[in-house]
């Protein structure tokens, strides 16, 4: 919501958002304003429509209503424009299990046109908590570490807003301090996030707003 | 981009060299098993050698196309490709190159051996290697269609078949057409032309029609 009295650029605009699932209706006429340094927790039962409403303002899922504005154009007609300064991570985490983690880092950014070399991939990974694993193929590591191989992007992306659903998911409390901090770091570089999660996630950077959907 | 993701796929590839064989291998027996049970007649293996080959090709290009998206799309890389900031038909068309190399290069090289055993001369043999190689593309780019089209849904492999299948017939047709020329001594410059110009065809058209179909297949 805007804060009244004082004026807020606001980056990301939806408004009168709405979803439909098959026959079903997730939600409708959903408004949400994300402004720099804006964190958005994203809570609600399962079946609710969280990752139905990333996709969608990732632009993975055309809505069914509403629309969505990117610094007031709307990102069906700002395409690439857009998707370049979004980082999406679903619950299937994209990584290749045949690459290692060192390719799977440098792989999907140079595809983002980030261009991460092998030393800088192995320094990132080695933040990540992979040292000494990221040569290895990622079908040999744990769940836990693969999603970490996954987040290691966050690292390197240089995205304005950040789209993460349930990325917390088989981490352990080291890990999600990790990615705690790692948003914190985002948000104080007037970066914005919007993350489903089902923990609870408090960070100390920037404005944290709560967006509950229901079923 | 297009580099990284020829590189990726290639590179996906040779680490799961099994599924590559497999295609290689089956387009290798099918043809071998027609001389076999057909006998030392050269006269007929001569005359029914270009729809083998042809046909062993399209078969064995069925096999490998349902897994053009389908790994990608079950551990989520296929969102990931779709959403970096580059059109996303030159993704598809880098999937398709890397598809051609890994799928139908193989059986372009191996396909002069496997004439050999059908008695063609070394002319025929060449303007075989010829087709397939004009032609494959063809394969291809048609078959990225159908595999962004199926992808995700259940029987996905047979319904690549039944839309594809038809699709390749020209193909087939000018194919096995310009090695039947050949072996009747006439010039299969015709077929072939008409085989590259309907690869040109495919070239512009299929990876936009994939593109449009994969953001169907992901909503």
């Amino acid at each position: 919501m805007l804060q009244s009295g004082r004026r807020t650029i606001s980056i990301l605009e939806v408004s009168k958002l709405g979803c439909v699932r098959g026959d079903r209706r997730l939600f409708s006429g959903l408004d949400l304003q994300v402004s720099p340094g804006t964190f958005v927790q994203l809570t609600g039962p399962n079946g609710s429509g969280k990752t139905s409403l990333l996709r969608i303002l990732c632009g993975l899922l055309p809505p069914a209503e509403g629309e969505i504005k990117w610094n007031g154009a709307n990102i069906r007609a700002l395409g690439e424009e857009y998707v370049a300064s979004v980082t999406y991570m679903g619950h299937r985490h994209g990584v290749k299990d045949e690459l290692s983690a060192i390719e799977n880092l440098r792989v999907s950014n140079a595809l983002n046109g980030v261009d991460v070399t092998t030393e800088l991939a192995r320094e990132v990974l080695e933040q990540m908590g992979l040292g000494g694993r990221e040569s290895l193929p990622a079908r040999l590591l744990s769940e836990g570490q693969r999603r970490r191989v996954a987040l290691a992007r966050l690292l390197v992306c240089n995205t304005k807003l950040w789209l993460l659903d349930e990325v917390m998911t088989s981490l352990d409390k080291g890990a999600v301090a990790l990615v705690r901090s790692l948003i914190e770091k985002h948000l104080a570089r007037e970066g914005m996030a919007i993350v489903a999660t089902h923990q609870e996630l408090v960070v100390s950077e920037g404005s944290t707003k709560r967006l509950e959907l229901t079923t | 981009m297009l580099r990284w993701i020829v590189w990726r796929d290639l590179m996906l590839a040779w680490r799961r060299r099994s599924d590559m064989l497999s295609t290689v291998f089956f387009f290798v027996i099918v043809v071998s098993l027609f001389p076999l049970g057909i006998g030392p007649e050269t006269q007929l293996l001569r005359t029914i050698a270009p729809g083998v080959v042809w046909v062993a090709a399209l078969l064995a290009s069925m096999l490998s196309l349902g897994r053009l998206f389908l790994n990608d799309y079950h551990d989520g890389t296929l969102e990931q490709l779709l959403l970096t900031p580059q059109p996303l038909f030159l993704v598809v068309l880098g999937k398709t190159l890397a598809h051609w190399i890994v799928a139908e290069v193989p059986l372009v090289v191996m396909a002069p051996l496997l004439g050999a055993q059908f008695d063609l001369s070394r002319e025929t043999l060449w303007v075989l290697f010829t087709s397939l190689l004009v032609g494959t593309p063809v394969l291809s780019l048609i078959g990225s269609v159908g595999a962004a089209l199926t992808l995700g849904l259940r029987g996905g492999g047979v319904l690549i078949s039944i839309l594809v299948l038809p699709l390749y017939i020209p193909a087939l047709i000018f194919g096995a057409g310009a090695v039947e020329a050949s072996i009747m001594g006439t010039s299969p410059s015709p077929h072939l032309s008409l085989l590259g110009a309907f690869a040109i065809v495919s070239l512009l058209l299929s990876p936009w029609a994939s593109a449009a179909a994969l953001r169907i297949s992901i909503e």
